[in-house]
């Protein structure tokens, strides 16, 4: 059976936009979560979100690339190329064929899609530019990552809003698994902080409003937390299978083991107990782990009324009563909800958690709320052996995938 | 600025190339512009001087030469049905 193991890790988040960084703000609880500064928010009433901090494109990117690139594309290269230095892989030209990308994004050229209907319907304009196309498609980012790394292997995008990159980095690992590939790029990216999104969720009812202090606006499983915050970024990890990895005497981070994937057939917003329960199962029994041997799952963790109380439900359907003595945490409290990239940061976070020892919080948690009575790794990251870890995705739509990576040794 | 002189500036800055580059008697191949690259001129140009230059007429544009010619009889108002024959293969011309 082939195995597969992650040998890179790349990260461009609200908390960082390198892997150590991002780790050692986790690590000390810090949030990203800031009032926006990319557009003047003030006609909003959430005017909080979790950007990547100071971004100016051109200090990554020469000019000419700038005018293909929409804002998620850029991400996703910056990721992509860390991880690609991370790994230190030097992909030989006949090795491209087996080597490919999946790049998941829920949101897509969300920037440039804003900036066109601008230009069409306020502004008037009868021609749009003809980038606008080639920028804005959801497989912008995983086909200039394939440019770039003349990754000729079996490639495409998956779009499954908060689970596309669980999804991407799932269907990557399955890629080698069985044979299509030995080399893997997968991740995911979002870029969704513009006008006519946060107008758009703020009707949905379920953004925390956190104006007055937005570093603590994300609060996942306290009594007192008031919903989501969006966020932006991307994560990339290099999927490797492990003899490919050994021979080239890889850098080996962790395995990835399980890849559980379920749709709940329920409600187009709200999840579902069973769905998720059995997305957990199905990454546990491919990954031949017991229940009890999880030392840490890294929870889907929104923050909103209704999915925490819901995945301490599922937690406890799954273990029963080892439910209570595995730490979970949401890291979604400091990165925020990256959507469509939240997948591969949340891996990323779990894999450094796994190959270091050190569980990052829940941050921001002040009360405990009688429905949400696990143990969610308060506001101080813990320093403990972790063998096995979960990584949890519950999208809307009732999608969910769940990873298991297990350490290293 | 004659439109000569326009259109070696637009190609400068879309193409992100050098002054002095770009020549009047330079093709498109010459300059590594490719049919993306190509669209993405003719939108500057339809911007720059506030035109519409159909596909037919479009498809011929492969040089600063080429651009400038259609350009010019576009601006004046002049009928550009013989480039549009070329584009079909010069088999119909229809007089001036």
């Amino acid at each position: 059976m082939r195995r597969v193991v992650i040998t890179g890790l790349g990260v461009f988040s609200s908390c960082g936009t390198d892997v150590e960084s991002f780790f050692s703000n986790l690590s000390r609880g810090q949030s990203g979560i800031r009032r926006i500064q990319q557009f003047d928010p003030s006609q909003l009433s959430v005017q909080i979100a979790a950007e990547v901090p100071n971004y100016q494109p051109a200090e990554y990117f020469p000019q000419k690339r700038l005018d293909i690139l929409d804002r998620f594309a850029q991400f996703a290269l910056l990721s992509a190329r860390q991880a690609m230095q991370s790994s230190g892989l030097e992909v030989r030209e006949e090795e491209r064929p087996r080597f490919g990308a999946v790049i998941g994004s829920g949101m897509g050229g969300a920037q440039g899609l804003d900036e066109g209907y601008l230009n069409l319907y306020a502004r008037q304009a009868t021609r749009l530019h003809p980038f606008t196309i080639p920028k804005i498609m959801h497989n912008a980012p995983v086909s200039q990552i394939c440019m770039e790394y003349s990754a000729q292997g079996p490639s495409f995008t998956t779009a499954t809003a908060c689970s596309s990159s669980g999804h991407a980095i799932g269907e990557a690992f399955r890629l080698i698994k069985f044979g299509l590939a030995d080399i893997m790029l997968a991740g995911g990216t979002d870029a969704p902080i513009t006008y006519g999104m946060m107008r758009s969720w703020e009707s949905v009812r379920v953004l925390a409003n956190g104006n007055g202090e937005p570093s603590r606006s994300c609060r996942p499983f306290s009594a007192d937390r008031e919903g989501m915050v969006i966020g932006e970024g991307a994560a990339a990890l290099v999927l490797e299978e492990l003899e490919h990895a050994r021979r080239r005497r890889a850098p080996i981070l962790a395995e990835l083991c399980g890849f559980g994937m379920t749709a709940d057939a329920g409600h187009i917003t709200q999840p579902t107990v069973e769905g998720p329960a059995r997305a957990i199962r199905a990454a546990l029994e491919e990954a031949a782990v017991n229940a009890d041997d999880v030392d840490y799952i890294n929870a889907h963790g929104t923050g909103t009324r209704l999915n925490d109380p819901t995945e301490t439900v599922i937690i406890k359907n799954v273990f029963g009563e080892a439910a209570r003595r595995i730490p979970v945490s949401s890291t979604k409290s400091m990165h925020g909800h990256v959507m469509g990239a939240t997948g591969a940061v949340e891996l990323v976070a779990t894999v450094l958690a796994v190959q270091r020892g050190v569980i990052p919080p829940t941050a921001n948690y002040t009360t405990p709320d009688p429905e949400c009575d696990l143990d969610y790794v308060p506001n101080q990251a813990r320093d403990v052996p972790v063998r096995i870890a979960l990584s949890n995705s519950f999208a809307f739509g009732g999608l969910n995938a769940v990873l298991l990576v297990r350490r290293w040794e | 600025m004659n439109v000569e002189d326009k259109v070696i500036e637009i190609i400068t800055r879309e193409q992100h190339l050098a002054p002095g580059v770009v020549k009047p008697d330079s093709t498109f191949a010459e300059l590594g512009i490719d049919s993306l690259d190509g669209v993405n001129i003719l939108f500057a140009l339809e911007e720059e001087f506030k035109i519409d230059i159909p596909d037919s007429v479009a498809q011929n544009m492969k040089s600063v030469q080429q651009v400038v010619d259609s350009l010019t009889r576009v601006l004046e108002g002049k009928d550009v049905s013989d480039l549009l024959a070329m584009a079909k293969g010069g088999a119909e011309t229809r007089p001036n």
